[in-house]
């Protein structure tokens, strides 16, 4: 058999014909189920135009209060570093640590390696080390924990109104927006569609 | 297509598990994909060793991260340890029994179901099972899904600590329950990455000879 036009499941194996796919379709494996691509329909323009609004508003998330308290006369406000550093600090290393890759650090990268490989393609220009490009933003996907992490915020937006007053922030308003963004940018991005053009070196 | 289920690896082709290319399992040959030079495996190699390890680590830790609190509150009038268990009793009695059931859905149900169905997909595929192998590919899916919304309580206590702060008035500061119950969600996660689901359905491919 020849295996050029063939494709195979990545959860079952199965070995198979891609089926052509209308606009907006998606291709699902007969056996187990599992989402074999997406159709490729405009799908990097949109991609494009998330990811860009998606890193805005990661920069006013990051650099903004996402609440304050208010105690008496006091005011205390923190942004998501200043809570992070705050259990750094406290002998918490390891937890401030995975808080920051998980909201931060992972976040923002996956949307600057596809700004990396989205914006040249749209000028019709393939940027150079696509390859593990896609590769770390296959392996960055579970740790990106943005929308995990909205929730977080008004878990903890509950609990606190019992004890004091709490006034939101610039920032709590900007993950919320951030949530939908980026999960609209990470599921129009098409990585099927980029690897297909990429050359075979020595098949 | 023929009604008879056939893998690649009947066939002696390597799914590229980077860029989804399929590859003629040359032995001897350089095993990196031809189009994005990953390397290639017929299947995640040491898949159920790395899997078990990952979930009995993680079965340790489920238990401090339980017990040991995971937050410390004091104030001028009172101190208080809360574990995760103690911080949804908290939200239940307070009134917001809505966020009391997610939380509890996050962070001791999502967890602890993790861990079983995780050895359930292990020791079937161990034993080479046929048994419901679509419902089992789904289990998968939905454990890789839910795995990562346990970090709550985390954020939760990370907002809380960063927040209160009040030098002689309140203090809130993470407890070493936390810890634990971060390193069993990271764990459980590495777990569900090393699983390779394509074991599920080796064994059809088995008996169809």
């Amino acid at each position: 058999m020849s295996h050029e036009h063939l494709i195979a499941c990545h959860e079952c194996d199965l070995l198979l014909r891609p089926p052509e796919l209308e606009p907006g379709g998606v291709a699902r494996c007969p056996r187990c189920g599992a989402t074999l691509y997406k159709s490729a329909h405009r799908s990097q323009e949109r991609a494009l135009a998330f990811t860009v609004s998606a890193i805005i508003l990661l920069m006013l998330a990051n650099f903004f209060p996402i609440m304050a308290l208010q105690v008496g006369g006091n005011q205390v406000s923190c942004t998501l570093t200043s809570a992070a550093l705050m259990l750094y600090h406290e002998g918490m290393q390891e937890l401030g640590i995975l808080v920051l890759i998980t909201t931060v650090i992972v976040p923002t990268a996956q949307m600057l390696i596809m700004l990396y490989v989205l914006l040249p393609l749209s000028l019709d220009y393939l940027p150079p080390r696509i390859p593990d490009m896609l590769r770390m933003l296959n392996m960055l996907r579970p740790w990106s924990m943005v929308e995990v992490f909205m929730l977080g915020i008004l878990v903890s937006l509950t609990k606190l109104t019992a004890m004091a007053t709490v006034i939101p922030g610039i920032a709590l308003w900007s993950f919320a927006a951030l949530m939908v963004l980026m999960t609209a940018a990470i599921s129009a991005f098409n990585a099927r569609h980029i690897w297909q053009l990429l050359p075979l070196e020595n098949a | 297509m023929t009604p008879r289920a056939v893998s690649a690896a009947d066939e002696g082709l390597l799914n590229c598990h980077s860029c989804g290319l399929l590859s003629k399992n040359v032995p001897n040959a350089h095993d990196r994909c031809p189009r994005c030079g990953a390397h290639l495996h017929l299947r995640k190699p040491d898949s159920l060793a790395r899997t078990w390890a990952l979930l009995i680590a993680a079965f340790l830790l489920y238990i401090p991260a339980n017990i040991l609190p995971v937050m410390h509150t004091a104030s001028i009038i009172y101190e208080e340890d809360d574990t995760i268990m103690s911080g949804v009793v908290y939200l239940w009695t307070s009134g917001s029994w809505p966020l009391a059931i997610l939380v509890f859905c996050a962070s001791v149900t999502v967890p602890l179901a993790k861990l079983i169905a995780l050895s359930v997909l292990a020791w079937t595929a161990q034993h080479k099972s046929t048994w419901r192998q679509q419902e089992r590919t789904r289990l998968y899916r939905l454990v890789e899904f839910v795995g990562r919304w346990s970090m709550l309580d985390i954020f939760v206590v990370t907002l809380m600590v960063g927040l209160v702060h009040f030098q002689s008035l309140a203090t809130i500061s993470a407890g070493p329950g936390a810890v634990a119950f971060a390193a069993v969600v990271v764990l459980t996660m590495f777990a569900a990455m090393s699983f390779d689901p394509r074991l599920i359905w080796d064994p059809e491919q088995k008996q169809d000879d």
